[in-house]
């Protein structure tokens, strides 16, 4: 029996297909996915995201805890900051990427994959032994997210005029809070926007306020277009436990700095870092007509192999995109295997599309 | 609800198949089976002249969600495709009985083995 948020039946009232995610029945589109993707690049749209887990880290040694259970270093935080992570097992393998919010004296908050929250949470529970810090998961709140050029003017004609003001101030990767609303300038669409947790008696109240202001519905399907534009990891499709930091492209994210921070999965990651990476993310455009999927095969000019992770069609470009796992020398061409059928793509840097904007160069097909 | 012509007949792969004054037939996929796959990105279209088997894969249409394989519905020869499917792939969605047309089909074989829309009704259904 899967899990549903709170906003279930909103969803199928207004003709959401609904699909199993990570063992939550979520809506998938409200219609037409491509046009959900379009008004997030161009005006608003507003995705229910409460299937993703939600866990707040206190205690004497919350700090402590997380230096040690995350690649990247919440030292660096302050109050109302928020940083993303990956969490690692002892081989540097991602047991899951998260965003992880200072909340000042409360604390952190994390939120982490909907698919992964039990594997998650054993794992932190294990870890957290070791340190006076308590791990709570909050299954009272829900999460929505608000994407979109016009994100925050659109959200902001619902809030009172105080609220209105905090936001106006609000920084991209920064967090505040008032009242029972958590809101943050985070998302995973290569635009602004917000993403905000709140109670879960209040989430039809504040779904139905925004969809009265005119934010367009959106689902699963297009939350998955945008990210790939955006080149953003998908975990299970782009990496798993066996993947590092290193091969996924978040080599950024992870703090080496300070030298002497203990972090689970360090010594492999140096040891990874010093010997050079075999394999790498990158990103495919296809230069071919079809369409990049993931597990399609990718052929270096000299004959060595990669994967495609995760593949769609771009509605901003009009040209199928693809995240793929290649040998590091791949070079700036290679070709991909759709049914049988050997096609060209070119080897980009991803992102793709960021505010609206195409960040690579397409040739024509 | 999806529309299901009384005057087609269907396959339980979910194409349709509407038999033409001159003896060939037309394919396409149904309303039921585009809106389930929703939006089209990409459509590939069989050969001219390629002649194809009851239940051969010959065309693939693509939505920015999966790769869906297309079924010919009976024995045949393929006669014509619409060109205008490969700028213009989401005429599948939204017109799949008339503008989103796949291909025609020259063919001998008897049509009875198809489904009536009251058949296809039903499996469509199963699959909601």
């Amino acid at each position: 029996m899967a899990e549903k948020t709170p906003l279930f039946t909103h969803h199928v009232a207004l003709g959401a297909k609904m699909v199993d995610f990570g063992g939550w029945d979520m809506p998938l589109h409200y219609g037409s996915q491509v046009h959900e993707h379009e008004q997030v690049r161009q005006n608003a749209g507003l995705f229910d995201v409460s299937h993703m887990a939600r866990l707040d880290v206190t205690g004497p040694q919350a700090q402590d805890f997380l230096r040690y259970l995350l690649a990247n270093d919440v030292a660096r935080l302050y109050p109302g900051k928020a940083l993303y992570s990956c969490m690692l097992n002892k081989a540097g393998g991602i047991v899951d990427d998260l965003i992880v919010y200072d909340r000042g004296e409360a604390g952190y908050r994390l939120v982490l994959n909907a698919a992964t929250r039990d594997k998650d949470w054993d794992w932190m529970l294990k870890q957290a032994r070791r340190f006076d810090t308590i791990v709570q998961e909050r299954a009272d709140l829900v999460m929505l997210a608000i994407q979109g050029p016009q994100a925050a003017t659109r959200f902001t004609e619902v809030l009172d005029a105080d609220k209105a003001t905090l936001l106006h101030d609000l920084q991209p990767y920064h967090a505040l809070e008032t009242n029972d609303l958590f809101l943050a300038r985070t998302g995973y669409t290569g635009e602004d926007g917000l993403e905000i947790i709140l109670p879960a008696d209040q989430a039809v109240t504040w779904w139905e306020r925004l969809l009265a202001a005119g934010i367009q519905p959106c689902g699963l399907g297009a939350r998955d277009t945008l990210r790939m534009e955006a080149g953003m990891n998908l975990y299970g499709n782009d990496m798993d436990e066996n993947i590092t930091p290193l091969m996924a492209g978040l080599d950024g994210t992870v703090a080496w700095e300070p030298a002497d921070r203990d972090f689970i999965g360090r010594a492999a990651l140096e040891k990874q870092r010093q010997e050079g990476v075999k394999q790498v993310r990158v990103g495919l455009v296809l230069e071919d007509r079809g369409v990049l999927r993931a597990r399609q095969r990718v052929i270096t000019p000299s004959g060595a192999t990669g994967i495609i992770t995760s593949g769609t069609f771009s509605p901003t470009l009009d040209r199928a995109i693809g995240l793929a796992r290649v040998p590091v020398d791949i070079g700036e061409y290679c070709q991909v295997v759709i049914r049988n059928t050997y096609c060209d793509a070119h080897v980009v840097n991803p992102p793709f599309v960021r505010h609206g904007r195409c960040l690579i160069e397409l040739s024509p097909v | 609800m999806s529309t299901i012509p009384p005057e087609l007949q269907y396959t339980s792969t979910h194409e349709w198949v509407r038999s033409n004054d001159d003896g060939t037939i037309t394919v396409g996929v149904t309303d039921h089976a585009q809106a389930l796959l929703g939006d089209m990105v990409f459509v590939e279209l069989p050969e001219l002249g390629r002649k194809v088997k009851a239940a051969e894969e010959c065309a693939v249409v693509e939505s920015v969600k999966s790769a869906s394989d297309i079924y010919s519905p009976v024995t045949g020869t393929i006669t014509g495709v619409n060109d205008a499917l490969i700028d213009a792939p989401e005429l599948i969605n939204q017109d799949p009985y008339s503008e989103g047309w796949l291909f025609h089909l020259e063919t001998d074989a008897a049509l009875d083995s198809l489904l009536d829309a009251a058949a296809y009704t039903k499996l469509a259904a199963e699959t909601e």
